[in-house]
């Protein structure tokens, strides 16, 4: 509220203070995986414009995107999929209006976390 | 908008370290922020140590043991010690809730004490609650009414009447809204939850005869649809309130009114 800050009043510390909270840190991921997703779309669009452009440069692109650090970087945006997938659904069932009460909202958090690692790493082993 | 670093002039230093009650087998160490528009300094945390074997149980009885015995310069705002008045809010131990209400038992550690996040400070515990009432006011908290007045009484069925059970309750503590990340960012123009539940405690007020101009007033990007679901008020309300539940209520409504 620092814009009806009267006089020099200083602002009382928000972020620094407060406690992580399971439904406020599910929150802000589905955001995180969401903003990864763009980076990672961009990084397939190049990598399919290189196989377009010419064999040269697909095997450039191709040798950087199955690396280690790329397959890495892969995983997470798969695993980022999963994630943004199974939150997406869980604010559908919010927005139904079931699932608000803290309890349900929590077993929901966790399940949208474990669902989205054991979905990503299902669909890594079989392709 | 969204700032994660506090301004110069809030950034916390370490503040002054108070004697021991002496002669105390079982005590209990207290951080607390402290500010002063006097000195022109920055907010400052102060260490106080707390003889919890001649202390009340609730963090409202250590603040005010120390106001009385330490150091009586430490402010804050406190009424009814028991939950009803929504005076005492603050944020204990990394969540908003009400002094007078919240056990030490319940703190593992250092008690540690802070305004309410991301609000103006007045002076040591107490915000500028100003924007938040005028929010408060926005919403129209009142009965509205077209038709005559009836001779008696506005008449309500016992069913109706159920539907204000877990809304009437809130004592506009502000713990809710100051702990909505939504609301730090965008407090200027999104209403909050505090707001908003008492917003949908009138709209579904079987004897509210003004339910649309009211839904009108929320259909906007920032007022209503800033809420992200990320449910820190519901999960810090010392009430045990649903704000969350009461947005989500209004949201619907919203599209089932265009249907």
């Amino acid at each position: 509220m620092a814009d009806v800050n009267r006089g020099d009043r200083p602002l009382s510390p928000h972020l620094q203070i407060y406690r992580p909270q399971l439904t406020s840190i599910t929150s802000i991921f589905a955001r995180i995986t969401g903003i990864a997703l763009l980076g990672a779309a961009v990084l397939v669009v190049w990598w399919f414009a290189a196989a377009a452009i010419g064999p040269e440069y697909y095997d450039v692109v191709n040798g950087l995107m199955t690396s280690f650090i790329g397959d890495v970087i892969m995983f997470l945006a798969l695993w980022s999929l999963c994630y943004h997938a199974l939150s997406g659904l869980r604010h559908l069932i919010w927005d139904i209006g079931i699932g608000l009460d803290i309890e349900t909202a929590e077993k929901m958090g966790i399940g949208v976390i474990a669902g989205s690692v054991i979905l990503a790493i299902i669909v890594a082993v079989i392709v | 908008m969204v700032q994660f670093k506090l301004p110069k002039n809030s950034t916390i230093r370490t503040g002054k370290t108070w004697p021991k009650p002496e002669g105390a087998s079982n005590v209990r160490k207290f951080q607390i922020y402290r500010w002063t528009p006097d000195d022109g300094e920055n907010p400052r945390v102060d260490t106080y140590f707390v003889d919890m074997d001649t202390c009340g149980p609730m963090v409202l009885d250590a603040l005010i043991k120390i106001k009385n015995e330490i150091d009586p310069t430490l402010t804050f705002r406190r009424s009814c010690r028991e939950g009803i008045c929504g005076s005492c809010a603050m944020n204990i131990d990394g969540i908003n809730t009400l002094a007078c209400i919240y056990g030490m038992d319940e703190i593992k550690g250092d008690v540690k004490i802070y305004p309410l996040p991301h609000m103006p400070v007045v002076r040591d515990l107490i915000p500028d609650l100003t924007h938040f009432y005028a929010q408060h006011a926005s919403i129209m908290p009142w009965l509205e009414t077209k038709t005559n007045r009836p001779a008696k009484e506005w008449k309500q069925s016992i069913e109706d009447r159920k539907k204000l059970d877990g809304l009437y309750e809130c004592v506009m503590c502000a713990s809710c809204s100051t702990a909505c990340p939504s609301y730090w960012w965008n407090g200027d123009r999104y209403l909050g939850p505090a707001a908003l539940l008492h917003a949908y405690r009138w709209i579904i007020d079987s004897r509210d005869e003004a339910t649309g101009e009211r839904l009108d007033e929320l259909e906007d990007p920032f007022k209503l649809y800033r809420c992200h679901t990320i449910m820190n008020c519901t999960k810090t309300c010392p009430k045990g309130l649903n704000p969350a539940e009461a947005i989500a209520s209004i949201k619907k409504m919203m599209v089932e009114r265009q249907l």
